[in-house]
């Protein structure tokens, strides 16, 4: 193992990588196989399996490197393989798949038509990344290198230029140059609130006390959000490089990476990189010769949401519990041990050695007026495309929706979007064109947060959305403030009897005051966001929540409480999966109306629970199941029984 | 508990000798020795580390990783980030419940399963997702759910 002493070891350690053919930069055939989370789920560790054992048997596995790398976003098309040099990308990989690809790909140079992405629209097929729509309109600097790095060999990140920026800022920068640079980039933080990272750096950098700490935020606790995941798995000696730059420039010596224990991967990936990172002397003592000393511990957060906080997770790195403190003074002056302390996001980081060695006018070039940069975003839920992607700040929901994610499936419409996790709101379909940044969301009520896109269809109940992020909050609050704590009951009791068809004319005033005193009165931003997905529901979706207060109905059919369900005999064909499945015991086989009919189900509405299990077991083909809501859909009254089965309107399937 | 467990409790403790701040990462390392933190356990890291019961109990007690209740042989994970969430995973969760006759958080009398609901395992691409034993399923539809479970009992 080279231990780098100086900066011209590092760049003789990157020649010998390119020189020696490294298949990164070399004309070699080599492969690379996602090994993220997502592929892992999907079978990659069978693939990687196959093209071990294939490649050994025909005796090239000297010749054809094989590498297990971070994952490149397009999750929904996993696992995904991609052949270099010609970066030939496959997807829906199977160990089945891959003779053939050693075959005919790698030996015969030849494309195989059915591992190739085609278009759901044209019909067209993609070859390279750049012929993939999903790929084609993202900007990726910062996820672009996960497909060609192994995230556990410090290698591939040198060979393809990596600490080069850390070379630089030690080098031929001051600290003050680089907190400079920084700040000229206009980065504003990724964990949510968008401050601007380089104030940040300089007040930490001006407040006197020592030790000062560096810290990486990588709880993520944000439902439906999983780009540091992919960043702290993928590539996360990017995420280490602007640590060390970052530590630099506010004179740490010591670091702290707090990644959640829900990420298993991420956390041995962050834990490799940190090992390898001191093997090569980029951790510890005189670091690359320049006197700067530096190094950093893993800590692994116990799932609670709260804790990505930066005052819990401080208080969480002292061993203590993970709860929030009044912030009378910024962390930045006294923060970890009352210690001048700097916490980035990981994105915030991964973006630091970009900046450095492309200039804060390159950074600065990309994005909005106040926000600068690329984004990289969670597209997941109705959408046909989900995954990371990372675009530059200002595109429009809607090209992120249908260009990259090719838009609703089930020929579905689409009924708004929900942004910034708990603490954002859901924007409907109407402004599917403003701009994603920082400032833009927060006009509609929501925010960008951590970068969330959650696509919602006409199945999604507005009410219920909201109910289900207070639910999740009240379960993440800390329970300390009693805004926070007692605000989230309250809200969530209130929504409770309105999803159950119990709400009251004044519900949705209460709804508001409540959400006013939690947003100017709680301690942590939890709380004081806490109320954003109610407001911004009854701001973009009043007749919905009048709907379900008025006339006990749920438009989209969703809310347990306020949906009937019946079997229409015409179309059930007796499997039995309903009554097998139903587990309040309430179905059975009809009395056929006439002699040597077939039989059917039914469903004893006054045992029925309304869980909706036989709805969702009912074979695709069949549908026999129908729903109904409203105040006609009472199970006592028989006209709407005899409406859903005769397959009146009213109602949908 | 009996002494070789003990034992192996003493060399995780020992492994973060001298350093600050590490209760709970030794509750961690603990717990995926044993797969939850029984109570004698706690009254020995009170007395190795001379830290109040209350204060390891008050920690142990607000992070949900932490399992102060034996776990079953098989542990069951439903996600309930938002992506799942719309594409459905709550009734994925019903489902599964209704099935294991048990409430979520809850084991089995037999010890064979425990089910418990999370916040998210960031696959959200891949909702509803559901963990058996560290492996992870995506796109679970209630037939899903109930082919998994028929491959566990
Ligand atoms: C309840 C709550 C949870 C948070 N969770 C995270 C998180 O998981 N990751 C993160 O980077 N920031 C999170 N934050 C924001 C942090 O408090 C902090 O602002 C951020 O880590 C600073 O980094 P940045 O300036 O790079 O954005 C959370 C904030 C709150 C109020």
């Amino acid at each position: 193992m080279p231990r780098l002493t100086s900066v011209r070891d590092l760049q003789d350690m990157r020649r010998g990588l390119t020189s020696r053919g490294d298949p990164i930069e070399s004309g070699t055939p080599w492969v690379a196989v996602c090994a993220g989370t997502g592929c892992l789920a999907l079978g990659a560790r069978k693939v990687i399996d196959a093209f071990k054992e294939e490649l050994k048997k025909r005796g090239m596995a000297e010749a054809v490197q094989l590498k297990e790398t971070g994952c490149p976003g397009f999750c929904e098309k996993g696992p995904i393989v991609v052949v270099y040099p010609e970066g030939v990308h496959y997807v829906k990989v199977s160990p089945g798949d891959v003779p053939d690809i050693i075959e005919e790909t790698i030996i015969k140079r030849r494309l195989m038509d059915r591992l190739l992405y085609v278009d759901p629209v044209t019909g067209a097929r993609g070859v390279h990344e750049d012929e993939i729509p999903f790929y084609k309109h993202q900007t990726r600097h910062l996820i672009n290198d996960n497909i060609k790095i192994d995230p556990k060999n410090i290698s591939d990140y040198i060979a393809l230029g990596g600490y080069r920026a850390l070379a630089r800022a030690l080098s031929a920068m001051t600290p003050r140059d680089v907190i400079e640079e920084v700040k000229r980039s206009g980065l504003r933080g990724r964990g949510g609130g968008g401050f601007p990272t380089g104030l940040k750096w300089d007040s930490a950098r001006a407040a006197s006390g020592v030790p000062k700490y560096v810290i990486v935020n990588c709880d993520e606790g944000d439902p439906g959000a999983f780009m540091d995941r992919a960043l702290m798995e993928g590539n996360p000696h990017s995420v280490l490089e602007g640590l060390l730059i970052g530590a630099y420039a506010i004179g740490a010596r010591e670091g702290f990476i707090y990644v959640r224990a829900e990420y298993p991967l991420a956390v041995e990936n962050a834990r490799t990189s940190i090992v390898q990172a001191r093997e090569h002397g980029l951790l510890g003592e005189e670091i690359l010769g320049s006197g700067f000393d530096f190094d950093v511990r893993l800590h692994r957060g116990a799932g609670a949401f709260v804790s990505g906080e930066s005052t819990a997770l401080m208080n969480a790195l002292e061993g203590k519990v993970g709860e929030p403190k009044p912030k009378y003074v910024h962390t930045s002056e006294r923060g970890l041990w009352n210690r001048p302390s700097l916490l980035n996001n990981v994105e915030t980081w991964a973006n630091i050695p970009l900046i450095i060695n492309r200039g804060a006018g390159w950074f600065s070039s990309i994005g909005t007026d106040r926000s600068k940069g690329t984004k990289i975003f969670s597209l997941v839920g109705k959408v046909n495309n989900t995954g990371l992607v990372e675009v530059p700040m200002g595109m429009t929901l809607r090209e992120i929706i249908f260009d990259i994610g090719g838009g609703i499936p089930g020929g579905k419409k689409v009924k708004g979007v929900q942004t910034g996790g708990p603490s954002g709101g859901i924007i409907p379909e109407e402004h599917l064109d403003t701009l994603v940044d920082f400032d833009e969301l927060i006009s509609l009520g929501s925010m960008m947060g951590s970068g969330s896109i959650i696509v919602l269809d006409e199945d999604t109940c507005a009410v219920d959305l909201a109910r289900y992020f207070v639910d999740f909050l009240c379960d993440e609050s800390c329970g300390k403030c009693v805004p926070c704590r007692e605000g989230l009951r309250q809200m969530r009791d209130i929504l409770n009897e309105i999803v159950a068809g119990r709400g009251k004319a004044e519900d949705l005033k209460t709804l508001r005051e409540i959400a006013g005193l939690m947003t100017a009165a709680s301690l942590c931003a939890l709380g004081r966001t806490a109320a954003n997905p109610v407001l911004s529901t009854i701001r973009h979706f009043e007749e919905e929540y009048l709907a379900h207060i008025r006339e006990q109905r749920c438009p989209a059919l969703v809310c347990e409480r306020l949906v009937s369900y019946f079997i229409r005999p015409e179309l059930c064909i007796a499997c039995g999966r309903c009554r097998e499945n139903c587990p309040q015991g309430a179905i059975s086989e009809g009395e056929p109306i006439e002699e040597g009919k077939d039989p059917f189900m039914v469903i004893d509405q006054s045992r029925c629970s309304r869980c909706g299990i036989c709805y969702h077991v009912c074979p695709s083909k069949v549908r026999a199941v129908v729903r109904v809501s409203g105040k006609s859909s009472d199970p006592s009254h028989e006209t709407a029984i005899d409406k859903a089965l005769g397959g009146d309107s009213g109602w949908r399937r | 508990m009996d002494a070789a467990d003990l034992d192996k409790v003493d060399e995780i403790i020992d492994r973060y000798r001298g350093q600050e701040g590490i209760l709970i990462q030794l509750l961690l390392d603990l717990q995926s020795e044993l797969n939850w933190i029984p109570r004698e356990v706690i009254s020995h890291l009170s007395e190795r580390l001379r830290v109040p019961k209350s204060q390891i109990y008050r920690i142990a007690s607000f992070y949900k990783v932490i399992n102060l209740n034996p776990v079953g042989r098989h542990v069951i994970q439903v996600c309930m980030g938002t992506a799942c969430q719309v594409r459905g995973a709550h009734k994925v969760l019903d489902f599964t419940a209704s099935r294991l006759k048990i409430k979520p958080e809850e084991t089995t009398s037999d010890l064979a399963f425990s089910l418990k609901k999370v916040n998210c395992l960031g696959c959200c691409s891949m909702g509803p997702v559901m963990t058996v034993d560290e492996v992870y399923h995506g796109g679970v539809n209630l037939e899903g759910a109930e082919k998994i479970l028929k491959n566990l009992s």
